[in-house]
């Protein structure tokens, strides 16, 4: 089988797994919901435009977080070896960070709509502030499908998980809150340019550095 | 003697921008005033940093290609001098800054950017301390450094450039950069980047050392 078979192959086999065992993709639901639920009492109601913009992508940084911790982690050490004899390590990263991509585009649909139900706040531009929470979604699944992988191999995985996570995704993050922040404040378009080709580009890069370095990690 | 020349210039000039940066006559502006004199100190532990944080990353790429234990640990010894000398810098920065900007900690993008680079190095450290079998912790932290650097570089370079800084040569403010730093601060300045550099070189070399004869007693025993 060539790379792009086995990888449609092991697409087909992560959320065949993630539906026959619901439990994780409702967890993770329910955990978002109920972290916006809580932030709703807590906070009641937000009067300005920053707070409520950081807000939210602080929800979704804890919620990626928990949501990309497992993808390694639940993987049994049989069934490693299994893929070990059957696929090559690119297809296994390329296959993780689609589906990664894939839950966390469903999950910050969901998580902006339970949002903007319980939190009012009009958006300037919601289009454009769709495709930031989008490139944000992309952008947490890239940096954390490997660095997941890389706390799987550790002995505490979950607590390292954060960790080393959060200073490497500041950057991103950083970029993201200006770019939807923008898009809040219905400013033309043309000036975030330069904000989405930097996210791109980080993007790019981290995919890039997943590929040749998770042979290294993958062999034990 | 042959070897030691270059520790014997970092010393000299190390000495040298010390004495000198106290005693020698800087230009009187306007905020800064005598506080010019710390860009002598500041901004050659930033330099030995970012060579300090590249000689890791150099030595974890090769780490990953030969798997020779040596290249683990000086890998880890350079992080661990430029971390110390990134803390150095925040320091020096946040003496400074409370005198020009009034406060030590400004909400400048530079100063952020320099505290999350040292987070994504005390992680790698962390994550160093969770492993126990040798290779495995060479190789995973390894992947790690290898994957956080480009991140950082885009943190350091390329995101302050792209906002507002009260560092100077950044966002339109008016300031020094290389082209425009007075004359007479360049003699002392230039010897002072290349002596830190110099000295935290040295420092690994030293760590790196220590470590490998630890090593070598601990397999004898």
């Amino acid at each position: 089988m060539d790379l792009f078979n086995q990888v449609k192959f092991l697409i087909r086999k992560e959320i065949m797994l993630e539906w026959r065992s619901k439990y994780a993709l409702n967890g993770i639901l329910l955990y978002v919901v109920s972290t916006v639920f809580v932030c709703y009492l807590a906070f009641r109601e937000i009067s300005s435009p920053p707070t409520w913009n950081a807000l939210f992508w602080i929800i979704m940084l804890f919620a990626s977080v928990n949501a990309i911790t497992k993808s390694f982690i639940q993987e049994s050490r049989g069934r490693q070896l299994y893929y070990y004899t059957i696929t090559g390590p690119q297809a296994i990263i390329i296959s993780k960070i689609i589906y990664n991509i894939l839950l966390m585009l469903m999950l910050s649909v969901i998580a902006l709509g339970f949002y903007t139900l319980v939190f009012k706040n009009p958006l300037g531009d919601p289009l454009f502030y769709m495709l930031s929470v989008l490139l944000g979604s992309i952008s947490f699944a890239s940096v954390f499908t490997m660095i997941s992988g890389i706390a799987s191999k550790a002995s505490n995985g979950g607590g390292l998980m954060a960790i080393l996570s959060f200073p490497v995704i500041i950057p991103l993050l950083v970029v993201l809150i200006k770019l939807s922040k923008n898009a809040m404040d219905g400013l033309d378009r043309s000036v975030s340019y330069d904000e989405i080709g930097v996210l791109l580009a980080i993007n790019v890069i981290v995919i890039t550095t997943s590929l040749l370095l998770f042979p290294y990690l993958w062999r034990d | 003697m042959n070897k030691s020349w270059w520790k014997i210039l970092a010393t000299v000039l190390v000495l040298f921008s010390i004495i000198a940066g106290f005693l020698f006559h800087v230009p009187a502006k306007p905020i800064l005033n005598e506080t010019i004199r710390n860009i002598h100190f500041h901004v050659p532990m930033w330099f030995s940093m970012i060579v300090m944080l590249t000689v890791s990353f150099i030595y974890s790429i090769r780490f990953l290609n030969s798997s020779n234990e040596n290249d683990d640990l000086m890998a880890v010894e350079s992080a661990n001098v430029g971390i110390v000398f990134g803390v150095l810098g925040l320091v020096t920065g946040a003496v400074w800054a409370k005198f020009t900007w009034g406060e030590a900690w400004s909400n400048d993008p530079k100063q952020n950017s320099a505290a999350i680079a040292l987070l994504v190095y005390l992680a790698y450290l962390v994550l160093r301390n969770s492993l126990e079998e040798e290779q495995k912790r060479g190789r995973i932290s390894a992947v790690y450094n290898i994957f956080a650097f480009p991140i950082m570089v885009v943190l350091l370079f390329i995101l302050p450039r792209m906002t507002d800084s009260l560092h100077p040569g950044n966002g339109g403010n008016p300031g020094f950069n290389t082209k425009d730093m007075a004359p007479e601060l360049r003699p002392v300045f230039y010897p002072a980047v290349l002596g830190w550099i110099l000295i935290s070189t040295w420092i690994a070399t030293i760590r790196y050392r220590i470590r490998k004869i630890e090593n070598k007693q601990y397999d004898n025993n």
